[in-house]
């Protein structure tokens, strides 16, 4: 039997893993630490937390894909997470001016040049970190103005182009040189230049095509989603045929069906291969396009585009049953039935890939499967050691956070190469423990969890959003919605920590503890542990907090922090301050 | 300033019987200091009715006056309470337990209420052998007027303040078995491992159940020289561990043979105890009052069930009353017509 061992909370991850927002946030933004100053309705130092961990607020406020709301522990004891992604949005909608706020940028440089290849998120983060250390970065992008994905695929009516431009123009306005209107054909041209180092942000540029019987001769009718959504952007596309049928069911095609609706379908039709449940997209972005009256079919299999005289009358389907076999194997059986809908337009977006045309293969940077880059997981350097990787262009898609985490590390990465040091050794995050013990009852943080239902955000209404694709469908949270949404939050970052020195077994805080988190128990392994404790512990993702053999009865503590309301009932119910609620901040190291 | 307690539970948190998680069961939240046992004792209570899956509706909490007195307001919030004159508890348990005798009575006491200004009621509640749970919360203190030694502080035991305890201390358990309970144990409000057993063989027995449970008071008497510490108490422990097996579960805890006594309950329920040694006979008193006295010769303090006789009559029993509670009987019970009373009548010529 192999006994439990203390835990080591020398080790920042261990109450980094209790945040569960933070912890699933790919850039790790302070997530309660923020929710806190909106509730004290201070915008401006919420957003300035915010942009100091993930650059762009504003626009992941609207756009992100909330890797935190699945993992908020809200959503464990109640059956809706935090609306953190939305609450964002409130700092930036409510904020006032920031920009004195803002890193100075030297006018000395430091006499080393950077090239960044692509506009978006990645680069941009790049740029916002090495900036103020005096490196001199230009930037090249294909597209007129920054932001790359950002801008040509999240239409108006959820971006609003005031938000991106703001937010782009924060990073460029730190002195970076952009080339605009730039396409890169070459790498090794840029390397000529004379670079000390070159950052590849250039996403997942090529969208997927569907190569079926009838598409060469409707050519003109049928568009790549992620194409087709750009020329929407810049406004070379400015209407669309009033039966528009989208295939796919990531977040493009919902970009692409809703956009639609806005150029002039009328009957617009999501068609998706597989079954609802299985679709990429989130759930609200479904939500949203099913409100403006967009139908999602699943379970049709595109067989065919249907013309007459050279002109798209329509496509053809197969329809199918999804069946999974002994190993859980997924197939798609045709059921026979074959269905015709009639389109003026399809637009595909069934997917997007990575393409690297434009960087020639005798650069010493190493390419693997499907034509992939080979990047450092950590440091994000490529087997070139000047070159590094990141956002979509480094692992394929993911999304906007993803991007600006990628982006921070490789910041990292380039200071470090470029001050001579190994990229491997990488800086220790940032930790702060405080005792948030105020008095008799008394904490620095709104500590009473009650059961309060999450907040809707509101929507303009349906009429005008139609009308115009520039007008943004979500209102966002008015002041009063967005202080109750905030104090929804359990403040999972100020953490219960005991000193087993001081305990004197009295029971009290096991007594007291709503969820019945806290046990005194004799240590046993890991496994026995957690069947036998108050409740269950039976989520492994979730640590138990283990304590050394308490001095009276040798037993130890053990809690769960699977349902912690972080409520402070145990500091509370503790005569001898073994227990304290102690905020913990952490910050992931930027360079410089 | 905040300081309630949430209502989100543990969404894996069990149901009983009768369809109720453990913080059904709770009470309102406590005022006393924090770490007082007595805190302790009421989570006890309550996972105790929990685990019998006993509907908090049956139940009916007394008390008299004291720290300890409070406690029935931070437990089974869905019970009848009455919260009586100091040292009166058992005279109005005796009233509620004769009119209604199908509820199950927790009386709830501390060593002030019990064994000074209630020392008479006590005695005569159970020699009268009435059918409740008689729980003393015992720290040897009075917490409520800053901690003036009890009459169950023990000799030579030091108090905050500094001073030594010349007297003898009134031992609760013995002074029970001495007097008539039928059911005694002492157990300390630090083990729930004992404690919880305990009381649910407390609920289970018929006739007058007394549990004397340690109960350290943090803020007067959990000094070193206080004999009544957590750390104190703890250390002179000596504990025999109780199991109580409910009727419906097959027996699967196994302890030293010879050691062990079985004691069947009457609701089917089995009691298992470890004992200290082989000779004492939990089922006799005087058995029970020598063990009681050769450890605490020894400087040890013995808990778990100390005596118990099964085969006893209660109050009702003695006093032959009425089968139903009184609540229950209608007009025809109480007035049953002409025909009764010239029966009467006729018995009388």
């Amino acid at each position: 039997m192999n006994n439990v061992k203390p835990t080591d909370l020398r080790d920042p991850e261990y109450f980094h893993k209790v945040v569960d927002c933070q912890y699933a946030c790919p850039a790790h933004t302070p997530v309660p630490e923020y929710i806190r100053l909106i509730a004290q309705q201070r915008y401006d130092d919420a957003y300035m937390v915010n942009w100091e961990s993930n650059v762009f607020p504003g626009i992941l406020g609207r756009t992100c894909d909330r890797p935190c709301e699945p993992a908020c522990r809200r959503g464990r004891v109640e059956e809706e997470p935090v609306a953190i992604c939305r609450l964002k949005r409130v700092a930036a909608d409510n904020k006032g001016s920031i920009t004195d706020r803002l890193p100075r940028i030297p006018r000395q440089k430091n006499g080393k040049r950077i090239a960044l290849i692509g506009g978006g998120p990645a680069s941009l983060t790049v740029a916002r970190d090495l900036a103020p250390l005096g490196y001199q970065l230009d930037l090249y992008d294909s597209q007129p103005a920054g932001g790359g994905f950002m801008r040509s695929q999240i239409p108006s009516f959820r971006l609003p182009p005031e938000v991106l431009d703001e937010e782009v123009d924060y990073v460029l306005n730190m002195g970076i040189e952009s080339h605009f209107d730039t396409y890169v054909e070459s790498l090794k041209s840029i390397i000529d230049k004379g670079y000390d180092a070159i950052f590849v942000g250039t996403g997942a540029p090529r969208g997927s095509d569907l190569d079926l019987p009838g598409r060469q001769e409707c050519e003109k009718q049928i568009h790549v989603g992620i194409e087709w959504l750009g020329s929407v952007a810049f406004e070379h596309i400015q209407k669309v045929g009033k039966r528009v049928l989208v295939l796919g069911g990531g977040n493009t095609a919902m970009d692409c069906c809703r956009t639609a609706r806005r150029l002039g379908g009328e009957d617009v039709k999501v068609v998706v291969r597989s079954e609802f449940a299985r679709m990429k997209a989130s759930p609200w972005e479904i939500e949203d396009a099913q409100e403006e009256d967009i139908p999602i079919l699943n379970n049709h299999v595109p067989k065919e585009f249907v013309h007459e005289d050279g002109k798209l009358t329509g496509m053809r389907f197969d329809q199918v049953d999804v069946v999974y076999d002994a190993s859980g194997k997924r197939n798609l059986v045709p059921t026979g039935e074959e269905i015709f809908f009639a389109a003026d337009e399809v637009l595909i977006a069934i997917g997007q890939d990575n393409a690297f045309p434009w960087i020639e293969r005798d650069l010493g940077i190493e390419f693997g499967k499907w034509e992939m880059p080979q990047v450092d997981k950590r440091t994000f350097q490529s087997s070139n050691a000047k070159v590094f990787f990141g956002g979509d262009a480094a692992f394929g898609p993911e999304n906007i956070i993803t991007a600006v985490a990628h982006g921070h590390q490789a910041a990292v990465s380039i200071d470090l190469f470029l001050s001579g040091k190994p990229t491997h050794q990488r800086p220790a995050p940032g930790v702060n423990l405080i005792s948030q013990k105020m008095g008799v009852h008394e904490w620095s943080y709104d500590n009473l969890v009650t059961v309060d239902l999450r907040e809707k955000v509101p929507h303009v209404d349906k009429v005008t959003a139609l009308k115009d694709r520039k007008v943004e469908v979500e209102l966002g949270f008015d002041i009063n919605a967005a202080y109750r949404e905030a104090e929804r939050c359990l403040n999972c970052d100020v953490q219960t920590v005991f000193d087993g020195a001081k305990c004197i077994e009295c029971d009290g805080c096991t007594d007291i503890c709503p969820t019945d988190c806290i046990n005194f128990i004799d240590n046993a392994d890991e496994t026995a542990l957690r069947r036998t404790l108050r409740a269950p512990a039976n989520d492994a993702t979730q640590d138990l907090y283990v304590s050394e053999a308490l001095v009276q009865t040798q037993r130890i503590m053990v809690k769960d922090e699977n349902v912690c309301l972080h409520c402070g009932l145990c500091a509370e119910r503790c005569p001898t301050g073994a227990w304290d609620m102690q905020r913990f901040l952490y910050s992931v190291t930027k360079a410089g | 300033m905040t300081y309630a307690k949430p209502a989100f539970r543990h969404p894996d948190s069990k149901t009983n019987e009768v369809g109720c998680t453990r913080r059904d069961y709770e009470g309102g939240l406590s005022t006393l200091c924090a770490g007082c046992g007595h805190d302790s004792i009421s989570a006890a209570i309550i996972d105790a009715c929990f685990e019998l899956s006993i509907e908090p509706h049956r139940v009916a909490k007394l008390s008299g006056i004291g720290c300890s007195s409070k406690t029935p307001a931070y437990f089974l919030s869905g019970s009848h309470s009455f919260n009586s004159v100091h040292g009166r508890m058992p005279s109005v348990a005796t009233g509620a337990n004769v009119a209604n005798r199908d509820l199950i009575y927790i009386g709830v006491s501390g060593d002030g209420d019990t064994a000074s200004i209630g020392m008479g009621q006590f005695a005569h509640v159970m020699r009268r052998n009435l059918n409740m749970t008689y729980i003393v919360e015992n720290n040897g203190c009075y917490g409520l007027t800053k901690g003036q030694d009890s009459a169950t502080m023990d000799t030579d035991s030091v108090s905050k303040k500094g001073d030594i305890n010349p007297y003898m201390p009134i031992d609760l358990v013995r002074l029970g078995i001495e007097v008539g309970a039928t059911f005694v144990g002492r157990s300390f409000s630090g083990d729930k491992a004992q404690l919880v057993p305990l009381i649910k063989a407390a609920l289970s027995h018929r006739g007058f159940a007394l549990l004397d449970v340690i109960s350290p008071c943090v803020t007067f008497n959990n000094h070193q020289g206080s004999t009544k510490s957590y750390a104190n108490f703890r250390e002179h422990n000596e504990a025999m561990p109780v199991d109580f097996v409910p009727r419906r579960e097959a027996i699967t805890t196994s302890y030293d043979a010879g050691m062990v006594q079985e004691v069947c309950l009457h609701d089917g329920s089995v009691l298992r105890l470890q004992k200290v040694n082989n000779e004492y006979n939990i089922e006799d008193a005087q058995s029970a009052l020598d063990a009681i006295a050769h450890h605490t010769k020894q400087d040890r303090i013995l808990t778990g069930l100390l005596y118990i006789n099964r085969d006893s009559e209660e109050l009702h029993d003695v006093l032959q009353t009425a089968s139903k509670p009184l609540n229950t009987l209608t007009q025809r019970d109480l007035c049953p017509g002409s025909r009764f009373l010239d029966s009467i009548n006729a018995g009388l010529r």
